[in-house]
C-alpha cells in the first residue's frame, strides 16, 4: 500500500516539479529580457500576488467576506512610511513592525465584530476599510499629511552596500517574500490550521460541534491577513516612496476580493493568476481605456455564471462561491 | 424507582438537572432530569416537539440554559462552549447531517481529531518534529476510524459525494475521532433503508464494547427496543417516564404522549 503510494505520488508530481521549475527559470529571466517599465510592471504583479495570497486566508479558507482588506495594507504602508520618514527607522526593520501594526490592528477592529456571519461582516468590513481610508485624510496629530500623504520615505537596506533601488532589485524583493509566503500558506494548508479553517468554511456550526474554536481560527485568519497586506504595504511604500489615502480606496479591496475568486477561492496557485489578470488587465486594456471597467464587469458576471470555482480551483478542499454563499443560508 | 436499580451501572456519565430553556413565551425544556450511565446506550424518545433536540444543544453547549445544569463525568458543564465540550468529552451528530461538504471524507474525519491536537501557526509553518509528529497520529486516528465505518474505499472523494447512507456514517466516525466519554446521536437512523439501519444498531452496539456511552435521540421504534439499555421518554419539555425499553413501550402515559389520549376511558373512569 505505501509503495503505490509513493509511486502514485511520484507519477504525480514529476510533472508538476516540471512546470514548478520552468515557471521559477521564468521568473528569474523575466528581469534580465525586459525593460525596466515592464519589470515593473511585474513588481506590481507582486505585490498584488502578496495581496490576494493575504486576502485568500480570510476569504478563499475561512470563507469570510472581507471587503476592507486595502485597510490593512494602509495601516502597513503607513506605519512605514511615517515611522521611517519623522523617526528614521529603517525600512527592512519596519517590515515586520508593519506586519505586526495591521496585526494588532486587525485584532482590535476584528475581535468585536467576529461572530458577525455571511453579509454583516462584509458590511462591516467596508465600513472599516472606509474609516481607515478616512482617517489618513483627515490628517491625525500631523502624522498622515492629509490627502497629499506622506513622502520621502526610503529605500530598503542593509548598511550602505546592500541598498534595494532599482527596479530588477524591487522585482527579486518583492517576489522572494511572495516565495516564502507561499511556502508558508501550503505548509499551512496541510495543517491542523488550515483544516480547522476550512472547516469553518463548509459549516461552522459542525465546526464549533467538532471541537474547533471557531472565534479562535477566525481571528488567527484576519491577524494573519492583516499581517501579510501588511508586508506588501511596507514593501509598496518604499517602492513608490509616498504614500497617500487614494492608493487604499475601496475599489483597491474589490481588486484583491476579485483576485481571490478569479483564482479560485482557497487556491494559491488560482490566487497567483487572478493577480496577474488583475495587474495585467490595464496594461494590455491600456488603448481601450475608456472601456475597462465595462469589460471586467462583464468577465466577472461570466466567471461567476460559468466558473464559479475560479480559473484554477483547488483540486481537493476547494469550494467556489456558490456553495460559500449557500452556507450563509445553512447558518441562518 | 425499583426499576433504576436494572441500569447497567450506578455510575453516572451525564446528568441534567432541573434543565430548563426557553424560547420567548415556549418553555422547550422544563425541569428536565436525566441521567445518562456509564457504558449504556441511552435513548431519550418523544413526539415531534417534545424538546429532545433543545436537551441535546444545551448538553453540547449550542444554547445555554436558563436554570438547571448540565454535569459531565462530575463536573458541571453547563455554559461551557460547544468546543469545550468537546474538548471534555461529549461528541455529537446533527439530525441533518452536517458534514465539512468539500473536503475528503478523510479530512472530515481528521477535523474530528483537531481538539485532541496542539500545533500553533509556527509549529504548522515550520514543520517542527513535534508537529509531523502530531499530524502522523491524527492521520492514523483517521484511518483507523474511516476503517471501523468501513468507507476505506471512499477515503479520498469529497463528502458531498458520498451515499446518503455512508455520510451518516462517516458523521459518526468524525464525532468518534474527538474521542469522547460520551456520543450524542441524534436520530442516526433517519433517512437510512431497513439494511443500512440493522448495520447501524449493530455498529452502536459494538462502540458500546470499546466503553463508549450513547445518548440517543430516536424515532425509529426498532432501534430503540433493539439496542437501548434504558429509554427516557420525553413529551412537553419534561419527562413523563423512563425505565427499561419493554417497560416504557406499554406505559399508559407513553401511549397516551404519542397516540393523544382518549376521552371515553377518562369519562368512564377505566384508565
Amino acid at each position: 500500500m505505501e509503495d503505490t503510494r509513493i509511486s502514485k505520488l511520484n507519477s504525480f508530481f514529476s510533472p508538476q516539479q516540471g512546470t514548478l521549475f520552468a515557471v521559477l527559470g521564468i521568473f528569474v529571466i523575466y528581469p534580465f529580457a525586459a525593460n525596466n517599465y515592464y519589470i515593473d510592471v511585474a513588481f506590481f504583479f507582486g505585490i498584488y500576488a502578496l495581496l490576494g495570497l493575504s486576502l485568500n486566508i480570510v476569504l478563499g479558507e475561512v470563507g469570510l467576506f472581507d471587503l476592507g482588506h486595502a485597510g490593512f495594507y494602509a495601516i502597513g504602508a503607513y506605519t512605514t512610511a511615517i515611522l521611517n520618514t519623522k523617526f528614521g527607522v529603517p525600512i527592512l526593520v519596519l517590515l515586520p513592525v508593519s506586519a505586526i501594526a495591521a496585526a494588532l490592528f486587525a485584532y482590535l477592529v476584528c475581535s468585536p465584530i467576529i461572530h458577525l456571519r455571511g453579509d454583516y461582516l462584509c458590511i462591516v468590513t467596508i465600513g472599516m476599510g472606509e474609516i481607515v481610508r478616512l482617517s489618513l485624510i483627515n490628517n491625525p496629530f500631523d502624522l498622515t499629511g492629509g490627502p497629499n500623504g506622506v513622502f520621502g520615505i526610503d529605500f530598503p537596506s542593509l548598511g550602505s552596500f546592500f541598498v534595494i533601488d532599482s527596479s530588477i532589485e524591487y522585482y527579486f524583493f518583492i517576489w522572494i517574500v511572495v516565495g516564502f509566503s507561499i511556502l508558508a500558506l501550503i505548509r499551512l494548508q496541510n495543517s491542523r490550521i488550515g483544516r480547522a479553517w476550512n472547516c469553518i468554511r463548509e459549516d461552522e456550526v459542525a465546526a464549533n460541534a467538532n471541537g474547533i474554536n471557531v472565534r479562535h481560527y477566525k481571528l488567527l485568519a484576519f491577524v494573519l491577513g492583516a499581517a501579510m497586506a501588511g508586508i506588501a504595504g511596507n514593501i509598496y511604500a518604499s517602492k513608490l516612496m509616498c504614500v497617500s489615502p487614494e492608493s487604499f480606496s475601496f475599489m483597491e479591496s474589490c481588486l484583491m476580493f476579485c483576485i481571490v475568486l478569479i483564482g479560485g477561492m482557497g487556491s494559491i496557485p488560482g490566487v497567483i493568476i487572478g493577480a496577474a489578470v488583475i495587474s495585467l488587465f490595464p496594461e494590455i486594456f491600456r488603448p481601450f481605456a475608456m472601456y475597462r471597467m465595462l469589460i471586467f464587469g462583464t468577465v466577472m458576471i461570466l466567471m461567476m455564471m460559468f466558473r464559479p470555482g475560479g480559473a484554477w480551483p483547488r483540486r481537493r478542499g476547494g469550494a467556489d462561491i456558490k456553495s460559500v454563499l449557500n452556507t450563509w443560508r445553512k447558518n441562518g | 424507582m425499583a426499576e433504576a436499580d436494572l441500569r447497567t451501572t450506578d455510575r453516572a456519565i451525564l446528568e441534567t438537572r432541573k434543565l430548563t430553556k426557553v424560547f420567548g413565551g415556549l418553555t422547550a425544556v422544563n425541569n428536565f432530569d436525566s441521567q445518562v450511565r456509564e457504558g449504556e446506550i441511552c435513548s431519550l424518545i418523544g413526539p415531534n416537539g417534545a424538546g429532545k433536540t433543545t436537551v441535546f444543544n444545551v448538553v453540547t453547549g449550542i444554547y445555554k440554559p436558563e436554570n438547571g445544569s448540565v454535569v459531565f463525568n462530575g463536573k458541571d458543564i453547563t455554559g461551557q462552549k460547544p468546543h469545550q465540550i468537546v474538548s471534555g468529552g461529549i461528541a455529537r451528530t446533527f439530525q441533518n447531517i452536517r458534514l465539512f461538504p468539500n473536503m475528503t471524507c478523510l479530512e472530515n474525519i481528521m477535523a474530528g481529531q483537531h481538539c485532541r491536537g496542539s500545533a500553533g501557526m509556527w509549529g504548522s509553518i515550520f514543520r517542527t518534529s513535534r508537529q509531523k509528529k502530531e499530524e502522523r497520529h491524527i492521520r492514523e486516528v483517521a484511518e483507523a476510524r474511516i476503517h471501523q465505518v468501513g468507507l476505506w474505499e471512499s477515503r479520498d472523494e469529497l463528502a458531498k459525494n458520498i451515499a446518503y447512507g455512508s455520510q451518516r456514517m462517516l458523521e459518526i466516525a468524525r464525532a468518534l475521532a474527538t474521542e469522547p466519554g460520551l456520543l450524542a446521536l441524534d436520530e442516526p437512523s433517519s433517512g437510512l433503508n431497513p439494511s443500512e439501519t440493522e448495520e447501524l444498531m449493530v455498529f452502536l452496539k459494538s462502540l458500546v464494547k470499546e466503553n463508549f456511552s450513547i445518548f440517543l435521540i430516536e424515532h425509529d421504534m426498532n432501534v430503540v427496543m433493539g439496542i437501548s439499555d434504558w429509554v427516557i421518554v420525553m413529551d412537553e419539555g419534561a419527562r413523563i417516564a423512563e425505565g427499561r425499553p419493554e417497560t416504557v413501550y406499554n406505559n399508559p402515559k407513553v401511549i397516551e404522549a404519542y397516540l393523544g389520549y382518549d376521552d371515553d376511558q377518562q369519562v368512564n373512569g377505566e384508565s
